[in-house]
């Protein structure tokens, strides 16, 4: 396939002041395929679009453009057009000035120009509009003429940036359709930025989910769904129970202290997993008739389906199901091994263990200070002599974010927030390292809290 | 304005703004010199137009009004970009020296500029006139230019420039063809006050002048100065009633392309 | 339009005609005639010490007046429909455009001794002289400024949400209270700038004493007369005005910025 990738992305990083954004990307996109980059805001997915563009230029890595690399080309002279968020139409034009202007610039004959910017007004269903002002145009009109003031340049790849995001949902829905079939009809790259993964699913060939500026997934729409490579991609893209498990041998799982079956093999023995379960796999029976048990807590009718919340174990599950169930009910929940999906843990270190020396300690007050980060820690109700070197255990329950604003470690980075059935797991990074935390608050990713720990549910002990 | 009484204060406040300049105006036609009427002539008008030092004000006036808004709104407007791209501090630290001009006193702007100008045409040979009154005046207008290029520029989608790009511009081409154009409303108001404060300025151009350069707010100044001049009536008059053109067809101007932007 | 480049000519236009010159009169100000250093300057400069109180009593008294002929109008001009405000603003903006010698040679005229005014008093038996004293110039001072105080009152005044006057209504405030509880509080910026906006030029203007207060200079003549013997004192003294119209500019704007905070 490596043959005919247009855009080739290279261990690409980018920095903007100190921050990270993209952190050794490397991407191939194909010819005439329409792929969509996925993610949460502050992913770094417009990044890569703007890199691809020209507008940013990375600090390392390489851009290749049909296999020359690209990185010092500015904009203008790159075959590429974009599509902008709130479509950038130039409010000083009309719709045909508009989609002449890059013809105009490339000295193209004028008969030829009008030939070129009728046709393509006729292909976004804008006939007849060329003499009018842009600000009198509805949304999904503005749209059409920045696609088609894209399209006309006749570029290899076009890039969408959020396009249809300031569209409402019926026009929304219409224009996903409609940019599919336009991607099909003119035979081009798209590559095409979204935060909405249900309009990755339904118009791209393949996806790329990103998250906290690397790539977490890149597939087709159904290996996403079906496969996704861990806990972040299985929650972002559509719904998903994720559960904590531990993998007992190969095809054997623990689950909520039930042994189940599975189709996953090659991990180590009692190791620790992220088990996902889609709703829709979860078949619901007679309480003797499967292993995992629980109560139906709501009903909601979602219009084809049933949604409902069933609690097992002290842990919620989703479960969508074509018949509905009465609150209060006991039912039973089976799963077919196939649809258990087995992922390693995104983070590695479940208890948050800090080794170190004693950087100062008051036998009087009955303390211990260490340096964490560069900044000094208390901690009460213990004493350890200074210089020795000591081992905390923080357990996820022990970290919590301070109200006040004052953490003992401030400015510390949400990567990801997941929902783990009975509360939400929070990886957290600072500038040194990471940390996983429990919380019942729903946090946002990609913003700055300041971190605190409640050392009284700590486990600390001399090394 | 409903009440009586804010009605009533309103129509004080405007005859004590109005009142003086009609009395100007009225006396401009008094065949006397004094406050007494003594008859209606309109020979103060013709001494006005056969005073040639005070035509010769006039057109210096002029000519250092449109140069001097030129110039201050092509240096303004790109200073205002690139003082844009700095950031945080040095940003802040510019546009404060740039403000100094508006905010400083105009006496001690006037001075210390006389200072400058007498020193550099002690060392390099030149007299205050013409010159020294133009680079004065592109000295105050331009902060002007910027205070109201400055907000267009932050207001504007970045994204234009970047999709002027895109298609194919180079920078250059995008300013011209894309970026001038959403900046033309705070470039044209830019210029508009910096060409009326130009025309109006005395105490800058009374410091930088010279001996012999006058512009019509120094011929004001020398007509009015402890004496009493009718030809100084008549130039209120005619003042006035151009004012009063201007903002006429300003206005109109203005209404019918509202009207325009609303079809 | 992502370069600095563009700053670069008025970076350089700055340091000579904004810069520069200040440095000049702050050298100055602190050297002798023979170019050494010295404090001599502003010992000569105490000399008018009692000038500039004068110019900073008769500048306050001015800005007071301004203040309280202001904020009614400003307010009931801003409860009149869009329309009526568009044209009460065109009409109070009209005489700013007259040139301000014109306008204080108005009442030149208006004020002199058997003048219209000073005939009319005479008329019931009063006989005092209007002109060639500190009131002439208060009421000239007024006179060329109270535009300059209606004008921002009335820009904050029409900003105030209705709905924020509708809400206090609704939270049991009568007339008095939705005035001394909300509209005031939220003009106070408009309040701020007037006030700056009338403060700084009374101060430091320079020839309305000349034309209407006699023989009672203020700082700004002082400056001018001086400054055409004696370059030294008269810097002195402009730095003097400089620093007292920036502490007062400084200290404003720390009121502006804690009640845009309170606010």
């Amino acid at each position: 396939m490596k043959q005919n990738s247009v855009v080739s992305l290279k261990d690409i990083n980018f920095k903007y002041s100190n921050e990270v954004i993209l952190n050794n990307i490397s991407l191939d996109i194909y010819d005439k395929e329409f792929i969509t980059l996925l993610g949460p805001s502050g992913c770094g997915k417009t990044t890569t679009l703007r890199i691809i563009a020209g507008f940013e230029t990375p600090q390392s890595g390489e851009v290749y453009f049909e296999g020359e690399k690209v990185n010092d080309v500015p904009p203008h002279k790159r075959s590429v057009n974009t599509v902008f968020q709130k479509y950038a139409l130039f409010p000083h034009l009309n719709v045909y000035d508009n989609v002449a202007f890059g013809l105009k610039l490339k000295k193209m004959p004028k008969s030829e120009i009008e030939k070129a910017v009728k046709q393509m007004l006729a292909v976004v269903d804008l006939k007849g509009y060329e003499k009018r002002p842009v600000r009198s145009l509805s949304g999904g009109q503005q749209q059409r003429v920045a696609i088609a003031r894209a399209l006309v340049c006749d570029p290899k790849v076009v890039l969408l940036d959020e396009p249809l995001g300031a569209l409402d949902l019926k026009l929304r829905k219409d224009m996903q359709i409609e940019l599919k079939q336009l991607q099909q009809k003119t035979q081009k790259t798209f590559v095409y930025v979204t935060h909405d993964q249900e309009e990755a699913l339904t118009m791209s060939d393949r996806v790329c989910v990103m998250n906290n500026g690397v790539i977490a997934q890149v597939g087709t729409p159904e290996d996403i769904y079906n496969e996704p490579a861990n806990a972040f991609v299985a929650d972002f893209i559509g719904e998903a129970n994720i559960i904590n498990g531990i993998m007992l041998e190969d095809c054997k799982v623990r689950l909520l202290g039930v042994d189940l079956d599975c189709v996953d093999n090659g991990f180590e023995k009692n190791q620790p997993v992220d088990v996902v379960i889609r709703p829709e796999d979860v078949e619901v029976t007679a309480p003797d008739q499967a292993k995992l048990n629980g109560v139906v807590e709501d009903v909601i009718f979602k219009g084809v389906h049933f949604e409902i919340s069933v609690k097992c174990n002290n842990c919620l599950w989703l479960i969508h199901s074509t018949v509905a169930q009465k609150v209060g009910d006991t039912i039973g929940m089976r799963i077919d091994p196939y649809n258990i999906h087995i992922m390693e843990k995104m983070f590695l270190n479940p208890t948050n263990d800090i080794i170190t020396d004693v950087y100062y300690s008051d036998k009087e007050n009955n303390t211990t200070t260490i340096l964490l980060e560069g900044v000094e820690v208390t901690i009460p109700d213990a004493y350890f002599e200074e210089g020795k070197k000591i081992k905390i255990v923080l357990p996820p329950e022990a970290l919590y974010i301070a109200g006040d604003g004052v953490g003992h470690l401030d400015e510390v980075y949400i990567e990801s927030v997941i929902w783990k059935g009975e509360h939400n797991e929070i990886i957290l990074e600072s500038d040194e390292r990471k940390w996983i935390m429990q919380s019942d608050i729903d946090e946002q990713v990609a913003t700055y809290v300041p971190l605190c720990f409640d050392f009284g549910k700590a486990e600390i002990s001399e090394v | 304005m409903k009440k009586l009484s804010s009605k009533i204060y309103f129509i004080i406040i405007m005859a004590f703004l109005y009142l003086p300049i009609i009395y100007l105006i009225a006396y401009s036609f008094n065949d006397g010199k004094t406050s007494v009427w003594k008859g209606f002539t309109l020979k103060w008008y013709t001494a006005l137009f056969n005073d040639a030092q005070i035509m010769n004000s006039l057109y210096n006036t002029l000519i250092i009004a449109v140069l001097a808004s030129v110039i201050a709104t092509i240096l303004g407007t790109a200073a205002a970009i690139g003082i844009y791209n700095f950031k945080g501090g040095v940003r802040s630290a510019i546009q404060n020296v740039s403000n100094f001009p508006i905010i400083n006193p105009e006496i001690v702007t006037g001075v210390s500029l006389m200072l400058l100008f007498t020193f550099a045409g002690v060392m390099m040979g030149f007299e205050m006139g013409f010159w020294t009154v133009l680079l004065a005046h592109i000295g105050f207008c331009t902060p002007y230019v910027i205070l109201n290029v400055t907000p267009r520029i932050r207001q504007m989608d970045p994204a234009l420039y970047e999709a002027a790009l895109d298609l194919g511009c180079s920078p250059v081409q995008a300013f011209f063809k894309v970026v001038l154009h959403e900046l033309m409303p705070g470039i044209f108001s830019g210029f508009l006050i910096s060409f009326t404060y130009s025309l109006d300025d005395f105490v800058i151009t009374y410091f930088t002048r010279g001996s012999r350069f006058q512009t019509l707010p120094v011929q004001i100044y020398t007509m009015t100065h402890q004496r009493i001049n009718p030809k100084a009536n008549a130039l209120s008059a005619l003042l006035f009633i151009v004012i009063i053109a201007v903002l006429i067809i300003s206005n109109l101007a203005s209404r019918r392309k509202s009207k325009e932007a609303a079809r | 339009m992502k370069s600095k480049r563009p700053a670069i000519p008025y970076l350089g236009w700055m340091l000579v005609f904004t810069i520069v010159p200040l440095l000049m009169v702050i050298y100055f100000a602190f050297t002798d005639e023979r170019g050494q250093f010295s404090l001599e300057p502003f010992k000569n400069a105490s000399v008018y010490s009692e000038v500039f109180l004068y110019s900073l009593g008769i500048a306050l008294i001015s800005t007071v007046i301004c203040l309280v002929l202001a904020y009614p109008l400003a307010y009931s001009v801003s409860r009149c429909s869009q329309r009526a405000q568009s044209t009460i603003i065109m009409l109070l903006m009209v005489p700013m455009w007259m040139n301000f010698l014109l306008r204080i040679y108005a009442w030149v005229l208006i004020l002199q001794n058997y003048g219209p005014l000073d005939m009319i008093l005479n008329l019931f038996g009063v006989d005092v002289t209007l002109i060639g004293n500190s009131g002439a110039v208060i009421v000239g001072m007024v006179y060329e400024f109270l535009p300059f105080m209606i004008l921002p009152i009335h820009a904050v005044m029409t900003k105030i949400e209705p709905s924020l006057i509708e809400a206090a209504q609704d939270l049991g405030c009568n007339g008095f209270h939705v005035f001394t509880k909300v509209i005031f509080p939220l003009s106070v910026p408009g309040v701020i700038s007037g006030v700056t906006m009338v403060f700084v030029p009374t101060a430091s203007t320079f020839l309305v004493a000349q034309y209407l207060g006699g023989t009672q200079f203020m700082i700004g003549d002082v400056i001018e007369r001086v400054f055409q013997s004696d370059h030294n004192t008269g810097s002195a003294i402009a730095v003097v005005l400089m620093i007292v119209i920036l502490g007062f500019l400084v200290v404003m704007n720390r009121f502006g910025d804690k009640e845009a905070v309170a606010g």
